[in-house]
């Protein structure tokens, strides 16, 4: 039996011997390039009941993709055994670092047990994975526990098979692991406090302190997030503006207090992955305004690691639970920066001698149109295999650069892919060197030599330049369209067969670089895997001032307006309107001779700036946006304060009629624009204003699909809608498009396992990739 | 077009326009080619063509870019400029004036740099052909045996010396051709850098390892060329780049990164690190030199990245952009 999936690392082979033991067979189980390869003998009885409960009772931690059986009349052992990998077929999978354990976590709070307390307990079912791996093959000896070695005791559990800690790489207890250490910061040569730290730490956090800690895949700093003091000096210190903090609560119930949890949302806060998930918060808010600030969700997680759960036990309540970083900068993983950058921060540090070898940032799920939904994947969730369609299994190796921004790669082998964890900002220096770094880890990691390179068309993303340098004759650069790289990875992830009709890619995105050299993020396209033609857009709009436009969203809310009425007719329309005042006193003569002259102002059919440039026009994030999708989470939280019969008309945008192949069908928001004045000088309220535009939004995109599937030519049909980009992380639009598309009778297929936005990027290109190779 | 035509017309717009703005021995002698005697050594030769738009802008012209370009290019083989020519292609009716204007320009620029115009040529076409003038320059130049500054000769350790403010050429020609009003206006920094390179050379010149005015494409530009030629990473500090306020002002409005503009009167210098104090001191003592800062270091990186420590305490990678500044924020 050929079983593949996540099913290295993960306690698979223990399991499986247990099992063919249990229903008396014999033969034996081992690691292969592959996966994991299962030679049983026995009476067919007991091979049926075998294959069922291998496939019922798995380990926490693997995920079965497929096991494929066939005859063998070779020699057998006379037991079931385990037999230890062969040299040349290495160990090639890594499993993501996963939460504590429920045996795990009854053991620390057993005064009787060995490892009592001890905030480094893990066993094969839980604990560090990804984040301490420096090499391969995965084992002890190319992780960061090779300095610590094993006691007499943890080393019988590690060899033996019945135990849940049978080859647990990173096994520790208090007699030979990792020590917590508490580091005074900003004070030189104070000595650290080693014993009862933690005790220490939770007096300090409850006195309204901020702490540094050392977390499972980088530096956190955390503070009570009930102390408003304590969570705006964090702010101040930290120089993050504006972007909400995670929390971390010791458990649901705690959670509860703060937010509405439904039982999904509990399961995915409870389950081994433990991301941080984005909850309605209790009205009125419970927590300091400073904690979230313009949000009506809460972004919490439960304790991640034995470390996490012992601080939260002795904490008050819920912790922000923030990377430990400055501004925007990557978190850090080394001792001696932090000690460097969080001492104007955090007084203490709360540290360990095991060291961190990769950053892993905490993952971002929320519930949205009824399904769990991946907004940032890391922790938990990278790197194990994304499983593809099946006709994939016959693509050769590739590697996909991913995006600019929220950078991940992709590596495509055999059938499956493996996405990176979120690695973030490449122009951040840092950042690129860390991407730089995994690139080459993941190549060892997963023995994988690719035969081909696939990248961004965008000639100034840094993956797109570094797969440009590494591509040549013998290793060629495959370059894909941004939208159609997010189509294909819904496509992927949706298992939509290499040989399936075309869809309709509706990308409703912030940038990206068009075949045409403008800039798109509000398509339809009509998609394969190999091919796309642009059938609708947004109607192009001027960017004044480029990436300036992205940080001041009244730029594009001017130069929408200027679009939409033009220069001399604006000052009546805007008469007597607060934002005429607020526009006064912004150089918009200036930007008006830019857009005049195209002083670089680039056209950008983007749907993310559309929504930069409403939430302006209500007075939201107007000036400046300091994180990503600022405005569009503001509008999003706006529109939810809205009853549904308050916004029964949406705003009306004009649907240009489908043309030529090359001059796609244009949505003009000139009408919405003039209708949302109206509004604004009629005082509606900004909450069904919000409301309307999301709905009339969504009204015309279907509306001009309906168009487009009923109009286009025989070979232009499409029953299946393919939703993807970052605007569809907006709750509201992915349930008002999905609802109205299948109303109308399309399959609608959206984004669970990764991220709608760039972080599913390079999925949908390993996908394209694959496919045209796979053509030719 | 018939100044063009090769005939008396085309001889009196020479001789009053032309021999008259530049005047010199040479040129007067109105041969077809000068000659002239040459020292030892290396000799040196570059040339370029301006295509400038507007034709005038404050602090300028298209002629002083013309001069002072060709000189600098010279000039940053740590040679000495010697004598230029100037080929000019005319639009049909541009106005003689303005050509005048553009002449008179370039024969002041070449006197105050001691480089002489001594041969060249004119072309008209036709209205639509050109856009009012487009200039050529070349320039000889020579250096003393063993100085050969290059771009592929910077190594890890080495210093990174600037000679003054960045982004005034780009910001004064973009407010000027776009009509763009900043409140204050900008000066282009137009200059011959040769004098200062002697100066430099002076000081230390067996320590100079390479020379490159950031020119288009603006300091990131030329970081990464020379990133590129040697197999090296640079890492400079934001906090050392001298910005005029102004400029950094109207970066700010435009949305442009200061260091992808223009510069026309400045110089990047790559040197051992152990003469950097030495040359710099010399290169403030200059009046093109006076805010010369040591901006950051080569360092070893195979992958030939530019990274900005930034004044927030982090790092950023600084791009070599293939075109226009094209928004990568998705
Ligand atoms: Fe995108
Ligand atoms: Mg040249
Ligand atoms: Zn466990
Ligand atoms: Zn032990």
């Amino acid at each position: 039996m050929r079983v593949r999936g996540c099913v290295q690392g993960v306690g698979f082979r223990p399991n499986t011997w247990r099992l063919a033991r249990e229903c008396g067979l014999v033969g034996e189980v081992r690691n292969d390039s592959q996966g994991v390869l299962i030679l049983a003998g026995g009476q067919p009885r007991d091979l049926k009941k075998f294959l069922a409960r291998l496939e019922r009772d798995q380990p926490p931690l693997s995920r079965i993709d497929r096991i494929d059986c066939r005859a063998f009349d070779g020699d057998l052992p006379e037991e079931f055994r385990i037999s230890e990998s062969v040299a040349s077929e290495a160990d090639t999978q890594v499993a993501p670092d996963a939460a504590l354990c429920a045996a795990c976590a009854a053991e620390i709070a057993d005064p009787a047990a060995r490892r009592f307390r001890y905030p480094f307990t893990n066993c094969t079912n839980c604990g560090p994975r990804l984040s301490i791996v420096r090499g391969v093959p995965y084992d002890r000896a190319r992780t960061t526990m090779s300095t610590f070695g094993m006691c007499e005791e943890c080393g019988q559990e590690y060899r033996d098979p019945a135990d849940r800690r049978f080859h647990a790489q990173p096994i520790a207890c208090p007699a030979c692991g990792p020590q917590l250490a508490l580091e005074r910061l900003g004070v030189a040569a104070a000595a650290p406090v080693q014993a009862n730290a933690l005790d220490v730490v939770c007096d300090l956090l409850n006195e309204g302190a901020i702490l540094a800690i050392k977390g499972l895949g980088g530096y956190q700093l955390a503070c009570d997030a009930r102390n408003g003091g304590a969570v705006e000096s964090l702010r101040r210190h930290k120089h993050r503006d504006a972007k909400p903090f995670a929390l971390m609560a010791r458990d649901l119930a705690v959670v509860h207090d703060y937010c509405h949890i439904s039982d999904a949302e509990a399961a995915l806060l409870s389950g081994a992955c433990a991301p941080i998930v984005l909850l309605r918060a209790k009205n009125p808010k419970r927590l300091p305004e400073s904690v979230a600030p313009g949000l009506n969700r809460l972004g919490f997680m439960l304790p991640t690691t034995p470390l996490h759960r012992l601080l939260l036990q002795g904490a008050g309540g819920p912790l922000v639970m923030t990377s430990g970083n400055l501004s925007d900068e990557p978190q850090i993983i080394d001792d001696q920066t932090a000690r460097e950058r969080l001492s104007g921060v955090a007084a203490y540090a709360l540290t360990h001698n095991r060291e961190i070898a990769n950053r892993v940032d905490d993952s971002v799920v929320r519930m949205m149109s009824g399904a769990p939904r991946i907004l940032r994947r890391a922790r938990g969730f990278a790197p194990a295999p994304i499983a593809l369609p099946p006709e994939f299994s016959k693509a050769p190796p590739l590697l996909a650069f991913g995006g600019h921004l929220k950078a991940t790669f992709c590596l495509l082998k055999r059938g499956e892919a493996i996405l990176s964890q979120h690695q973030g900002d490449l122009e951040d220096a840092l950042t690129f060197e860390d991407y730089r770094k995994n690139l080459a880890l993941y190549a060892a990691l997963f023995d994988h030599a690719p035969q081909a390179l696939v990248a961004d068309l965008h000639p100034d993303y840094l993956s797109s330049r570094l797969a440009r340098s590494r591509s040549s004759a013998a290793l060629p650069l495959i370059e894909v369209q941004h939208h159609h790289a997010h189509i294909a990875a819904c496509l992927a992830e949706n298992l939509y067969s290499l040989r399936g009709a075309p869809v309709l890619g509706l990308v409703l995105d912030g940038l990206g670089w068009g075949a045409d050299g403008a800039i798109w993020g509000g398509e339809l396209m009509l998609a394969d895997y190999r091919n796309y033609v642009r059938l609708g857009a947004l109607k192009p709009t001027p960017m004044p001032g480029g990436t300036a436009a992205i940080r001041e969203p009244w730029r594009n809310l001017y130069a929408h307006l200027v679009a939409a009425f033009g220069r001399a007719s604006l000052a009546s329309k805007l008469h007597a309107l607060e934002l005429d005042d607020f526009l006064r006193t912004k150089p918009c003569a200036m930007l008006e001779a830019m857009l005049a002259r195209g002083v670089n102002a680039p056209l950008a059919s983007s749907c993310g700036r559309l929504f930069d440039a409403f939430a302006a026009l209500l007075g939201l994030c107007r000036d400046r946006q300091v994180y990503e999708g600022q405005a569009g989470a503001y509008l999003e939280a706006a529109a939810e304060e809205a009853s549904p019969s308050d916004a029964e008309c949406g705003y009306p945008f004009t649907l240009g009629a489908p043309l030529s192949d090359d001059v796609p069908a244009f949505i003009d928001s000139a009408p919405m624009w003039a209708a949302a004045l109206e509004d604004l000088r009629g005082e509606t309220p900004r909450a069904i204003m919000a409301a309307r535009f999301h709905k009339g939004l969504a009204e015309a995109l279907v509306a001009l699909t309906q168009r487009l599937a009923r109009s286009g030519a025989a070979d232009r049909r499409f029953d299946t809608v393919a939703l993807s980009g970052g605007c569809l992380q907006n709750s509201i639009l992915l349930e008002e498009l999905t609802r109205r598309l299948e109303g109308c009778g399309f399959v609608v297929l959206t984004h669970r396992q990764v991220p709608a936005n760039d972080g599913g990027l390079a999925l949908g290109q390993a996908a394209v990739g694959a496919a045209r190779l796979l053509e030719s | 077009l018939s100044h063009g035509a090769g005939g008396r017309a085309m001889a009196r717009l020479i001789g009053d326009i032309f021999v008259a703005a530049f005047d010199n021995e040479m040129l007067r002698a109105g041969n077809d080619q000068s000659a002239f005697d040459v020292a030892g050594g290396r000799m040196v030769m570059t040339t370029d063509a301006y295509v400038v738009s507007p034709l005038f802008f404050p602090g300028g012209d298209i002629g002083l870019l013309a001069v002072n370009g060709t000189i600098n290019d010279i000039a940053m083989a740590g040679a000495t400029p010697l004598y230029m020519s100037a080929s000019f292609v005319i639009e049909e009716g541009f106005p003689l004036a303005d050509l005048q204007r553009i002449a008179q320009s370039m024969g002041a620029a070449s006197r105050a740099a001691g480089v002489p115009i001594v041969t060249g040529d004119t072309k008209v076409v036709e209205r639509g052909k050109a856009d009012g003038v487009f200039i050529s320059t070349a320039c000889v130049g020579s250096a003393p045996a063993g100085v050969e500054l290059s771009g592929d000769k910077a190594r890890p350790g080495d210093a990174i010396l600037l000679s003054g403010s960045i982004g005034d050429h780009g910001v004064a020609v973009m407010s000027r051709r776009q009509d763009l009003e900043f409140g204050t206006d900008v000066l282009s920094d137009t200059a011959a850098l040769h004098g200062l390179v002697a100066t430099m050379m002076t000081a230390g010149g067996a320590s100079i390892r390479a020379m490159r005015d950031p020119t288009r494409g603006g300091l990131a530009a030329t970081l990464n060329e020379i990133a590129h030629q040697s197999g090296v990473g640079a890492r400079i500090d934001e906090a050392a780049l001298p910005i005029k306020p102004q400029v950094a002002a109207a970066c700010e409005l435009l949305g442009l990164d200061p260091l992808n503009v223009a510069n026309e009167g400045k110089l990047i210098a790559i040197v051992e690190s152990g003469a950097a104090e030495t040359i710099l001191a010399a290169m403030r003592a200059h009046p093109l030199g006076a805010e010369a800062a040591l901006i950051g270091k080569i360092v070893a990186d195979d992958g030939r990245f530019v990274q900005m420590n930034t004044v927030f305490g982090g790092a950023r990678i600084v791009d070599w952009l293939s075109g226009e500044q094209l928004p990568r924020i998705c």
